[in-house]
């Protein structure tokens, strides 16, 4: 049914997406080294762009390479070379009786629960458009996503420059070094 | 034909449900920030996977303000680790566990 059904490419590509994904998704929660964990975390960001590159959303998949892997990812290794890699990371300590089983539990639940709703929806497994996606133009969505944030989404990306102004601001704010604090720090 | 929606969307729940058992279980603030993007990455799978299945850009509209809302998140959420780190010498949260300054 699978080798019927769907075409070869649009299998491996998925399986490409998902195996970067889970693997890379795996490796964030279970390394110690933060540094690895970013590494990780790159290798997630990757394969999320490569689905969006299988589901004719190219720009946002150049987007998700420049902003995620390109300057997220590399603002958490800025962080973690600036306040030192320690060995205090511990993935093992438990003080909270039970937190883990807590967490697999309610991991468990919640996407036992998202896969059964898409299982029991038929909006979902139902067929889609067999002319192909209205979206997939010749060189892509580019124009239709520019026109759409430019008009129809216009407050709120206007609302987002104002959000990142407040970001950044707030962020200087926040690490801002204070006077106080270093000649306590002399003194000491 | 490309392989059917619901994979894709099994896939970010599955991506959903690694990043919410990172940030209940792990202790480092940066590994729970770093989880809470694996969360918002699985959303934005499956708003690009239901643009492209019923053919609205108005899903990959919201991906871009979720990208958005995400520097800015990651921004202001570094800029605190950065001052308690300061104040505590850590990162853990396990630290955190009084409200005083």
């Amino acid at each position: 049914m699978i080798g019927a059904e769907y075409s070869i490419p649009a299998i491996l590509v998925f399986a490409t997406s998902a195996l970067l994904i889970l693997g890379g998704a795996i490796g964030v929660i279970t390394v110690r080294n933060p540094v690895h964990a970013a590494i990780c975390l790159i290798t997630t960001l990757f394969g999320v762009a490569v689905a969006f590159i299988a589901q004719q959303a190219d720009f946002l998949a150049a987007v998700q390479i420049i902003v995620y892997a390109g300057a997220i990812v590399v603002l958490f290794l800025f962080v973690i070379m600036f306040l030192g890699v320690d060995e205090n990371f511990h993935v093992s300590a438990d003080p909270l009786v039970g937190q883990r089983a807590f967490a697999i539990a309610g991991v468990v639940i919640t996407v036992g629960g998202l896969i059964a709703l898409m299982a029991s929806s038929h909006w979902v497994t139902g067929a889609t458009s067999v002319s192909g996606s209205p979206l997939a133009g010749g060189n892509g969505n580019v124009k239709q996503l520019g026109t759409a944030v430019f008009t129809t989404y216009l407050y709120a990306f206007e609302v987002t420059s104002a959000l990142l102004i407040i970001a950044v601001v707030g962020a200087v704010l926040l690490a801002r070094r204070e006077r106080a604090t270093t000649k306590e720090e002399v003194d000491a | 034909m490309n392989v059917p929606a619901a994979w894709y969307l099994v896939l970010a729940a599955l991506l959903f449900g690694v990043g919410a058992f990172g940030v209940l279980t792990r202790r480092s603030a940066l590994i729970m920030f770093m989880c809470i993007e694996l969360m918002l990455n699985a959303v934005n799978l499956t708003f690009v996977t239901f643009s492209r299945t019923l053919g609205d850009i108005g899903g990959q509209a919201s991906v871009f303000f979720v990208m958005v809302v995400a520097a800015a998140e990651v921004t202001v959420g570094l800029g605190i680790v950065v001052a308690v780190f300061r104040r505590r010498n850590s990162t853990s949260v396990d630290e955190l566990s009084e409200l005083k300054g």
